[in-house]
């Protein structure tokens, strides 16, 4: 866990220890040249990776950012150049198009309930597997699974479970709960369900894809939480414990607040990718009934309209949104941690 | 502290609220205990049921739970790994598009990410630190915003629907993460080993090759270990690049363009396909559980 909060500023502690200081020029000299062959290899060992990653991650990151500002579509994509015509028309586009705010609000609703339950979800999971019993290695194993398990396998699996005709869900619900309708999980926009008279519509497709999103990444928070408890003192709570705290005051008092950073780190990384996440939406309902979230969207420009400028201009929509939500959370954060 | 504690407890009689809170959470663990292995492992088995039935069995019986001898029935999987001019699925070569490009990215990524990791880790140079940044930034960065300058990219220069292009991604892909991970584990070898080594007349490059790539065996095992599993399974590329050509598809785009497009595939024979996706992985998985745990956390799989 540590590993990952003190990224970036990790390398003061690896530099290898500075050679003893010499008095004569030879040695200075001779120091000098160790050093400029040290910087050499250095850049001869890592050039392979810096140029990767500046080939195929920095230089079309900008390019699609020139592309959103200008009109290229697959058809004339031959005589598209770097130096065409600039417009803001694709940014209009994009807050015009139909359906812009039901994808920006149902991408909201996926990425914060999806976060919030597989943050949850693990919470849990990592406190009820903390003390030791039979097969706890064999669960915790168990646990990690539709982490690590293909996400087009498990994703038919859900779909053919949820299925309405013939899944198995809906056979046990007509059968054991009396569900008078199947319920299309995966393809109705949203449902009435009246509860003491009021109607509610729910949203079935969006609630489902995110019960999705719980269940696929509980386990990456089980994991980090788990860690963390592993790491945290254990005379902590025995202290508590003699003192006469319960169980659930020796949760609240002592172990919540050691978890807080850890959550807190898991909640910016889990966001940044649920708001971010294809596949999993693409696969369960390919961004029908209401779940196009703006991953989707990007996509269904690109391949479905053949509009690379708009699709473009739609990525780098998202990357400011989500820019903008994680500066408001990393501030709100930090200055609740000053305080506390 | 013994005699306090014992006085506690006897003060305390049977129904305060420490008794209470002991037996509801003694209670309510073995229940979340019991719900979680059910709802990981449920879906797994039902895989693995509907693949070894005959096909038309989850239309006749969509509540069915278990299998007997008699029905059991692998007929799907003769379908999915036959090629398509027999009347199969042709999964096989699915399956060896997906081992080319896992290896492929195994092998390319460790290549430039352990010289590259040890230079970051060990040697001074200028723009260590911001080298260490921007692959920190590479890491984080979504993948979905990639997918249209290197569509376009590859369209342009005509390597639109070729594996090199999808390998050339996976790198990009993996090879930060592959550094972050392995320079964490070159941080937690002693420097002095190398010293000595370099004392006894060992260059440079002789010293990584001799005294720190052996030490970092686990952790390069358990590197490539993650990086193969994050090609096989590997989704958005493959479906941008290669759906075009039925002949370079991976398994995992094999398995949605068949759920996706055919009505007339039964589900009994793409749930076999869904578990020959699934094996491998669920194989390595446990194999490695030990080492992958800990990389789980410190590389975590983008997505």
């Amino acid at each position: 866990m540590n590993q990952l909060v003190n990224v970036g500023g990790a390398d003061q502690s690896s530099a290898p220890p500075a050679p003893p200081t010499g008095s004569t020029g030879a040695a200075r000299a001779r120091r000098g040249a160790l050093r400029r062959s040290e910087a050499r290899a250095g850049f001869g060992l890592i050039a392979p990776t810096v140029v990767i990653v500046l080939v195929v991650v920095v230089l079309p990151i900008i390019w699609s950012i020139s592309l959103s500002f200008q009109h290229v579509r697959l058809l004339n994509l031959r005589t598209a150049g770097i130096f065409g015509e600039y417009s803001f028309d694709n940014f209009v586009g994009v807050f015009t198009a139909p359906g812009f705010v039901g994808t920006l609000a149902a991408t909201l609703a996926y990425s914060v309930l999806g976060t919030g339950f597989s943050i949850l979800f693990g919470l849990i999971a990592a406190l009820a597997l903390r003390k030791r019993f039979r097969g706890r290695g064999i669960v915790r194993s168990l646990m990690l699974l539709p982490y690590v398990a293909p996400v087009v396998a498990v994703t038919f699996v859900w779909s053919t479970l949820l299925n309405p005709q013939y899944g198995f869900v809906n056979y046990w619900g007509k059968h054991l709960f009396g569900w008078k309708n199947p319920v299309a999980f995966l393809s109705q926009q949203t449902s009435e369900i009246s509860i003491f008279g009021i109607h509610i519509a729910v949203p079935i497709a969006l609630l489902t894809v995110i019960a999705f999103e719980a269940w696929r990444q509980f386990p990456f928070a089980f994991l980090f939480i788990t860690a963390r408890l592993q790491a945290a003192p254990a005379s902590l709570e025995e202290a508590a414990r003699v003192d006469g705290a319960t169980i659930s005051q020796r949760f609240r008092y002592i172990v919540w607040p050691q978890l807080l950073p850890t959550i807190a780190v898991l909640a910016v990384l889990r966001f940044i990718w649920t708001f971010t996440k294809f596949d999993d939406i693409y696969l369960l309902t390919g961004g029908a009934a209401g779940t196009q979230v703006i991953s989707v969207r990007i996509y269904d420009f690109l391949i479905g309209n053949g509009d690379i400028g708009l699709a473009s201009a739609q990525a780098v929509v998202l990357a400011i949104v989500l820019a903008a939500l994680v500066g408001i959370y990393m501030r709100f954060f930090a200055r609740r941690e000053e305080t506390s | 502290m013994m005699t306090t504690v014992t006085a506690n407890r006897r003060r305390s009689g049977r129904w305060t609220r420490e008794m209470n809170e002991i037996r509801f959470f003694t209670a309510a663990r073995w229940v979340v205990v019991g719900v979680l292995v059910i709802s990981t492992a449920f879906p797994f088995y039902y895989m693995g049921f509907l693949s070894v039935q005959g096909a038309g069995a989850v239309l006749n019986d969509p509540g069915a739970l278990w299998v007997t001898w008699s029905q059991l029935n692998l007929d799907a999987y003769k379908s999915v790994v036959l090629p398509v001019t027999s009347g199969g699925e042709g999964f096989l070569s699915f399956i060896g598009n997906s081992l080319l490009l896992a290896l492929g990215t195994v092998v390319l990524t460790l290549l430039v990410s352990i010289p590259g990791s040890y230079a970051v880790s060990r040697l001074r140079f200028f723009g260590r630190r911001q080298v260490s940044v921007l692959f920190l930034a590479v890491y984080l960065f979504p993948s979905i915003l990639l997918a249209v300058p290197l569509f376009v990219f590859f369209t342009k220069v005509g390597l639109n629907g070729s594996l090199v292009a999808v390998l050339i991604v996976y790198i990009s892909q993996s090879v930060a993460v592959s550094i972050y991970m392995l320079r964490n584990y070159f941080d937690t070898i002693p420097v002095s080993l190398e010293e000595a080594a370099a004392l006894d007349g060992c260059g440079r490059l002789q010293t990584l090759w001799r005294i720190s790539l052996p030490l970092a065996r686990p952790a390069i095992l358990a590197n490539g270990l993650f990086v193969f599993m994050f090609a096989w399974n590997e989704f958005l590329f493959a479906l941008l690049f290669l759906v075009q050509d039925r002949s370079r598809w991976t398994v995992s785009l094999g398995l949605s363009e068949l759920t996706g497009n055919s009505v007339d595939v039964p589900t009994t024979v793409l749930m076999a396909a869904a578990v020959i996706t699934t094996i491998p992985i669920i194989i390595l998985f446990f194999a490695s559980e030990r080492l992958l745990a800990d990389g789980l956390t410190t590389g975590a799989e983008k997505g």
